[in-house]
């Protein structure tokens, strides 16, 4: 059951990968490599539950939170150009 | 007799989450604009996760792990839109329109 679970993460990753490379926007490749993280995320727990170790499950929560952190800080560098303080935005330093 | 029944709820949740999470990357890649595919991830990221980790809820006994998995789908469920959001308003602000049916070229 989990093996088929994982099987099918694969070909989805693979399926987000796809679009990583022949996506032709920036944004579209930021999506998909937040796409691969989550099944990353995924992987991790059906693998954890797959070798019967529950320990995985901790890594796969703190990889979603840094794969939230992260697509956030790109998102905001592509958007604004730079990571700093939006101060001399004029306001628009919220995502 | 419960033992057979939750496993076979299990099976029927993961096999319904791997099939969400195939159909929304499926979306991600076949949908024509940036706006449409964040809808397909979306819906892979809270739907499919979803089920995946219900799944796998039912197959433990040990309540740190059901724990621990119920965080993991409340991170999800709430980050994934967030991103979604923040991608979309950086994409509009960098210029990009949503696709039109008229932009149609290629598909009949």
């Amino acid at each position: 059951m989990f093996a088929a679970a994982a099987a099918a993460l694969l070909v989805a990753m693979a399926m987000a990968l796809v679009r990583a490379v022949a996506g032709p926007t920036v944004y579209d490749r930021i999506l998909a490599v937040n796409a691969i993280g989550t099944k990353t995320l995924l992987m991790i727990a059906v693998v954890g539950f797959l070798t019967r170790r529950p320990e995985f499950l901790d890594i796969a929560l703190v990889y979603a939170l840094i794969n939230f952190i992260g697509t956030v800080a790109v998102t905001k560098f592509v958007k604004h150009r730079h990571l700093g303080h939006p101060a001399n935005l004029n306001g628009e330093g919220e995502l | 007799m419960i033992a057979g029944l939750l496993d076979m709820a299990s099976w029927g949740l993961v096999l319904a989450g791997s099939l969400v999470i195939l159909v929304g990357t499926l979306g991600l890649l076949r949908l024509p604009d940036l706006f449409t595919r964040l809808h397909g991830t979306g819906m892979t990221d809270t739907m499919g996760a979803g089920l995946l980790v219900l799944g796998m809820l039912l197959q433990t006994t040990d309540w740190l792990i059901a724990v621990k998995l119920v965080l993991i789908l409340v991170f999800l469920a709430i980050t994934s839109p967030t991103t979604s959001h923040a991608l979309a308003s950086a994409a509009l602000y960098g210029g990009l329109t949503p696709w039109r049916l008229s932009d149609r070229k290629d598909e009949p």
